[in-house]
């Protein structure tokens, strides 16, 4: 009996790692085709002037070009002010809802996620449409009428350098809260009573147990929410791309709206690849940086 | 015992102060819903021009004559729908079926090398997209010439990374004991996987297609990228073309930014449990 099992086991082994790569053999193609071949691929590139009919090597010459570039260090000034004003605060407020959303009913809870997550499931490209209209320059713009009805002036939001910036950022705290929500309110549901219970002996109240428990049990999604906000604040193209083209005067060009327009309106392949590998050692470089700083006792 | 008070002796206490959490809870809910909501109403206004419109926040009365007009508005306008739903269709479907296989034979079977491509796979998660978008233009159109083909549309996401990853990291948590009792009675790879794995996995298939689906259906970079007839547009390409060319129409353009949200909000709402799982999913057991 043990013999035969013994043998079978064997014989499992064996077609297993036949049907292992069988089973993986198309995600392996698609992988090898469109992302292992297009990263080598982005390298080779960013060391040629690349032309469709034969490229010519030039070295490090992007990169340098690039690191020279007063526009390269603008869009990447732009991208930081943008990540810096919107992920924290993205990050307070979910927190915040989040904690809000518990000690109502399962009904309202659901009720209350559903709202939330809305926007996220809405396309971009219909969201920018609407926020372009309620930042609408002339006076009968919705955001205008709201800071008219406060005595302010008309602004011309997004066409003005003073207020571009802070309009996309606003379009930002407005909006992108639902998956952070959802995934704060799964944390919160997971912290065991017994902590409340042995802090409320010691007599703490509300806003004690909200810092010393709360806060430090969401440490690891709170890192994971900020790794990936961060990580997606710095490839922001779409807003950009769609609210102003990254004008007026720059003031609102991200280094994925750069990256963009080095490639597709000016052809210039080797700059962009360059540009975006750059962007890459960035990212990775800040997301090292994080888990270094907020992560010492997340364990993954 | 637990975050908040229970007010045990006190039930008016807790009823007054959920209440208040409700109205705060639901004035921050309405600010987010709001450009939403003030999409369809307006689309759902006559398609006058800007100068003439009221921003009233209620409607006056209802007509469907923007979502006419911007159906007329383009000969490609249904076009631009049906590519998408084409798109999104074939993607969804593909991600399901192939990273199911990969994720049962990263998490179940054992093969030379399993470790290291899988590690290599979840490494280029954290590439930005930035880095592959031009190689990847110019092996698509370049290369292989597919410029406003189908293909170019579906390709890059025939089977992602990120889905391999969800299949994977929930395959594992389906017991070894039962495959074993399946091989001893005989099955092969390709049955244990179908009518034992595929079954017992249906929720995190069911999150994986829809989140899939949202994806393909409001991703806008790629299809602005590759296409560059109307006729092979998505309905997010398509309603861009509509905004430049039209900007003093407001309500059509509204009409056209609901027809294009509206598949899945409808999804949305008859779903929501599948949508809201997806997000924890790949979070917090990650």
């Amino acid at each position: 009996m043990a013999l035969m099992a013994k043998s079978i086991k064997r014989k499992g082994i064996k077609g297993e790692g036949t049907w292992g790569y069988i089973f993986i053999a198309v995600s392996l193609v698609v992988f090898a085709m469109f992302t292992a071949y297009p990263v080598v691929s982005a390298f080779i590139i960013s060391l040629q002037k690349y032309k469709p009919l034969g490229s010519t090597y030039v070295g490090l010459d992007n990169y340098a070009s690039t690191l020279k570039d007063a526009l390269f260090w603008k869009a990447m000034k732009n991208t930081l002010v943008y990540t810096v004003l919107t992920v924290p605060v993205n990050l307070i407020l979910s927190m915040a809802i989040a904690v809000l959303i518990l000690p109502l009913r399962k009904k309202t809870q659901s009720f209350f996620k559903g709202i939330y997550y809305l926007p996220v499931v809405a396309s971009g490209v219909a969201l920018s449409v609407v926020w372009l209209w309620i930042f609408d320059p002339l006076e009968g713009g919705i955001l205008n009428q709201l800071i008219h009805f406060f005595g302010f002036q008309n602004q011309n939001w997004l066409g003005s350098s003073k207020t571009a910036m802070f309009s996309l950022v606003f379009m930002s705290w407005m909006s992108s809260h639902g998956t952070s929500i959802i995934i704060y309110l799964a944390g919160l549901l997971g912290i065991d009573d017994t902590y409340y219970e042995a802090a409320e002996m010691d007599g703490a109240n509300f806003l004690q147990k909200l810092w010393y428990i709360v806060v430090p049990s969401l440490k690891p999604a709170t890192l994971f929410l900020l790794v990936t906000g961060v990580i997606g604040s710095f490839q922001v193209f779409q807003n950009a791309y769609l609210m102003t083209g990254g004008g007026p005067n720059n003031s609102t060009t991200m280094v994925g709206l750069l990256i963009f327009n080095s490639a597709f309106t000016y052809f210039e392949f080797g700059k962009a690849a360059a540009q975006s590998l750059i962007l890459a050692v960035i990212i990775a470089g800040v997301s090292v940086i994080q888990f270094k700083y907020a992560g010492k006792d997340v364990e993954y | 015992m637990s975050l908040y008070s229970n007010h045990a002796g006190n039930p008016k206490v807790k009823k007054i102060r959920n209440s208040v959490i409700f109205i705060v809870l639901l004035l921050f809910a309405l600010a987010t819903i709001f450009p939403i909501y003030f999409m369809v109403i307006s689309a759902l206004g006559d398609p006058v021009e800007a100068g003439a419109v009221s921003y009233s926040i209620f409607p006056s009365k209802v007509s469907f004559a923007s979502f006419k007009f911007f159906f007329d508005y383009s000969e490609y306008s249904y076009r631009w729908l049906v590519n998408s739903l084409i798109v999104a269709s074939t993607v969804t479907v593909s991600n399901v079926i192939f990273a199911s296989m990969a994720g049962y034979a990263f998490s179940k079977l054992r093969f030379k090398g399993r470790g290291v491509l899988f590690g290599i796979l979840l490494m280029s998660m954290m590439i930005p997209y930035q880095v592959t978008q031009v190689p990847l233009y110019i092996l698509v159109v370049n290369v292989f010439d597919l410029q406003d083909t189908y293909s170019a549309l579906i390709m890059p996401g025939l089977v992602t990374v990120y889905n391999i990853f969800l299949a994977k990291q929930f395959m594992s948590s389906i017991p070894n004991e039962i495959m074993e009792s399946a091989k001893i009675e005989g099955c092969s790879q390709f049955t244990i996987y179908a009518r034992i794995i595929l079954p017992l996995s249906k929720t995190v298939l069911a999150v994986m297609a829809i989140l899939t689906f949202m994806d393909s259906w409001n991703t806008f970079f790629w299809p602005l990228l590759v296409t560059n007839t109307m006729e092979m547009q998505t309905i997010q390409v398509g309603l861009k073309n509509f905004r430049f060319a039209n900007t003093t129409y407001i309500a059509p353009m509204m009409a056209g930014a609901t027809i294009s949200a509206l598949p899945m909000f409808i999804l949305f709402f008859s779903l929501q449990r599948y949508f809201l799982e997806g997000v924890t999913v790949g979070a917090v057991k990650g």
